[in-house]
């Protein structure tokens, strides 16, 4: 399976071993990931607050980049394909589309919708590689690792623009990714409600709120970590981890994983390899409970 | 007619008794594609008078039936067993939180609870006066218009009202409020419905008020930027108002107006957009900073609340340096993060200069979300240069309008 592979920009920013575990697991599954060096960010929905045509262009382009690798586009953010897929929608419509297409004809490129797709890596994975192959590549099941889903707004909502039309369990991918990989999935209130990093900086609080309330729903419910498919999320639920502890007033301290190193784990990597220990929640927890039991 | 059983399970609160709420399950026999409000009825009817249900119109105008059914907001009359049944089916774990999922039959239940963020009054009824009638009044939800009444009605070309006419659209039923993950987190928050409410007027072409509108809703700390963009409102509205939609535009006429908010978001939009204009991929480092303190580096003083920011966020750079995730200068230091390659950073620019330039809108609600077609004959393409040039504010009957900040 080749894809063209767009990481995003926090995948190699503050979330490194991101894009690092997703190059292992791919590589390893037999998917070859042809990067767009030269494509350009999102926008995250806050380019399209400021100028709808500007985010629609600068995404458009980078859909044009993909379509001349004349591979289907894969991203690993959440936010990348929320914010993409809103541009894929208005750009559906021809008379705008020519509009914006005369802009990028200037660099010899043009976005056609035909034929044209952007998936995450997690629906990739279940719609694409498919979930029973990736169970015969796993060498080291995760051993009944009770493990939280954080799905992330933007690969959820709002539906209608998320092709749940064709693919209406697009919403329960992650816990039958968790069970395809041998982890036990915890249901807690928190897996696909908000973590508040869109308003880090503009309403403290009321972001760290979200991040702490859902952490802690999910230690409250006997999780051993989370996983999610978007790095937004990650900064918030992780990075952030210490500090909306202190908003919401309780000790915290649960690891929190990317997608591609809860599948990296279950491919036998060692947690070193996939970059957990960059991580601000120690994932020590995880890392003892998949060691087999001693004898 | 072709019957079929449903079970619904719904929690019950009855005020006058000690007991707290609790599930009740009613099974009830009705032609699948009627709806979830009429299965209410049905129960009503015949097990048990004393469920309360508010409902009037059954026929998603009167608004006066949200709800949540298999956790998710929306109205009871507009939402067919059939479809809620099969949601159910497939969704039955994630929906129930709590114990069993199906009933002895081994038939799957259709969850019905009432409206979140609200108070519960009875059953499915909510309170619906402190988190959205309150908030409503809160925006100043009529026009206020400038000088003299003319002596007859208002005239305005209804093309300069298509840019409210989504958010017109709203028939008050809280579903938005219900869903909302802001709220949840800051009741105070002024929410989804006051917010598309208060876009229905600043907006409107006759108001007079519209930068005192926005300054008020920008600044206000659970205004505008406290919205966290989580989509759920537009999934839960039965009407398609798309209530975030409108809180985005709210944002666009608040950069429109030149509000600098002391919440940050003019600064962290405005930071945003420049440095992918510079960059071409997110430069985090410097994002940061000048969300918080645009020019701290030059000899502009920092605004309100900057230090306190960038003090806040501290601890977190230091914990990220300690990691490893944060060890290396272009993601520590503003500005070192490097631009595209090649010349791709010069097709970025070229990309802004155009569309900063036209600033198209297209509004899907207008246009239509299946366009991809020939425009019918009667539309004409607006030349980019007409779209920069025109004067009144929204657009033209395609739907492709040119921005607030044209």
């Amino acid at each position: 399976m080749r894809l063209a592979y767009w990481p995003g920009c926090v995948s190699r920013g503050f979330t490194p071993e991101l894009h690092g575990s997703t190059a292992l697991v791919a590589d390893r599954l037999g998917i070859e990931l042809v990067e767009l060096d030269r494509a350009n960010c999102c926008g995250a929905g806050v380019i399209a607050e400021h100028n709808q045509e500007l985010a629609d262009t600068l995404n458009a382009r980078t859909f044009a980049l993909a379509q001349r690798t004349g591979l289907p586009m894969m991203n690993i953010c959440s936010t990348c394909q929320g914010a993409q897929s809103e541009c894929e929608q208005r750009l559906r419509d021809s008379e705008y589309r020519s509009h914006i297409n005369e802009t990028l004809a200037e660099e010899g490129l043009a976005y056609e919708p035909e034929g044209f797709s952007n998936k995450n890596f997690l629906w990739v994975l279940v719609e694409d590689y498919g979930l029973d192959r990736l169970k015969d590549q796993v060498t080291k099941p995760l051993n009944g690792l009770r493990v939280g889903p954080f799905y992330g707004c933007y690969i959820l909502r709002p539906k209608h623009r998320l092709g749940y039309e064709e693919h209406p369990e697009r919403d329960l991918y992650l816990d039958r990714l968790i069970e395809a990989l041998g982890g036990e999935v915890v249901q807690y209130d928190g897996a696909r409600k908000c973590c508040g990093f869109p308003i880090i900086t503009m309403a403290r609080d009321v972001s760290l709120r979200q991040a702490g309330t859902h952490i802690g729903d999910a230690i409250d419910a006997d999780a051993d970590c989370l996983v999610t498919p978007c790095p937004l999320c990650h900064l918030n639920l992780d990075m952030q981890q210490p500090e909306a502890a202190k908003v919401v007033n309780r000790e915290l301290g649960l690891a929190v994983l990317h997608l591609p190193q809860l599948v990296g784990l279950a491919l036998g990597f060692e947690p070193k390899q996939l970059g957990m220990r960059k991580h601000i929640a120690s994932t020590e927890w995880v890392e003892e409970r998949l060691e087999p039991v001693a004898a | 007619m072709w019957m079929a059983e449903f079970t619904l399970k719904v929690r019950r609160f009855k005020p006058e008794e000690a007991e707290g709420p609790y599930w009740e399950s009613f099974d009830v026999e009705l032609d699948p594609t009627l709806s979830v409000l009429d299965g209410l009825l049905q129960a009503k009817d015949r097990d048990d008078g004393s469920l309360a249900v508010r409902c009037s119109c059954r026929a998603a105008i009167c608004g006066s039936c949200g709800m949540k059914i298999n956790g998710q907001s929306t109205l009871a009359c507009k939402t067919m067993l059939e479809e809620a049944q099969s949601y159910a089916e497939s969704h039955a774990v994630a929906a129930q939180e709590d114990g069993d999922k199906t009933k002895g039959n081994g038939q799957t239940e259709i969850v019905v609870e009432p409206m979140g963020n609200m108070p519960v009054i009875k059953d499915l009824v909510t309170d619906m006066e402190s988190t959205h009638w309150t908030k409503v009044r809160r925006v100043t939800p009529w026009l206020l218009p400038e000088g003299d009444p003319p002596e007859r009605e208002y005239i305005v070309p209804p093309e300069s009202m298509i840019d409210v006419t989504q958010s017109m659209a709203c028939i008050q039923c809280g579903a938005c409020v219900s869903s909302c993950l802001s709220m949840e987190a800051d009741p105070d928050f002024i929410g989804p419905a006051a917010l598309a409410k208060a876009y229905r007027f600043i907006g409107d072409p006759r108001d007079a008020q519209t930068k005192e509108r926005v300054h008020d809703l920008a600044q206000d700390p659970h205004g505008i930027y406290d919205c966290t963009h989580c989509f759920s409102c537009i999934d839960a509205c039965p009407k398609g108002v798309a209530p975030m939609d409108q809180i985005m535009r709210l944002r666009r006429a608040a950069e429109h107006e030149g509000i600098h908010d002391q919440n940050h978001g003019h600064n962290h939009m405005e930071a945003f957009t420049k440095i992918i204009e510079k960059k071409g991929t997110l430069d985090e480092a410097q994002l940061l900073q000048d969300s918080y303190a645009p020019g701290i580096k030059g000899k502009l003083v920092p605004k309100h609340g900057a230090i306190k920011g960038l003090v806040e966020s501290l601890p977190t750079a230091i914990r990220g340096i300690r990691t490893g995730k944060m060890r290396s200068l272009p993601k520590l230091i503003p500005g070192v993060h490097a631009k595209l390659p090649g010349d791709a950073q010069d097709h970025v620019k070229r990309i802004y200069a155009h569309a900063e330039d036209h600033q198209v809108e297209l509004n899907l609600y207008i246009r239509g979300e299946e366009a991809d077609q020939e425009a019918p004959e009667t539309e004409v393409e607006p030349e980019p240069d007409e779209i920069a040039d025109s004067e009144s504010r929204p657009g033209t009957d395609t739907g492709l309008a040119p921005g607030a900040g044209s």
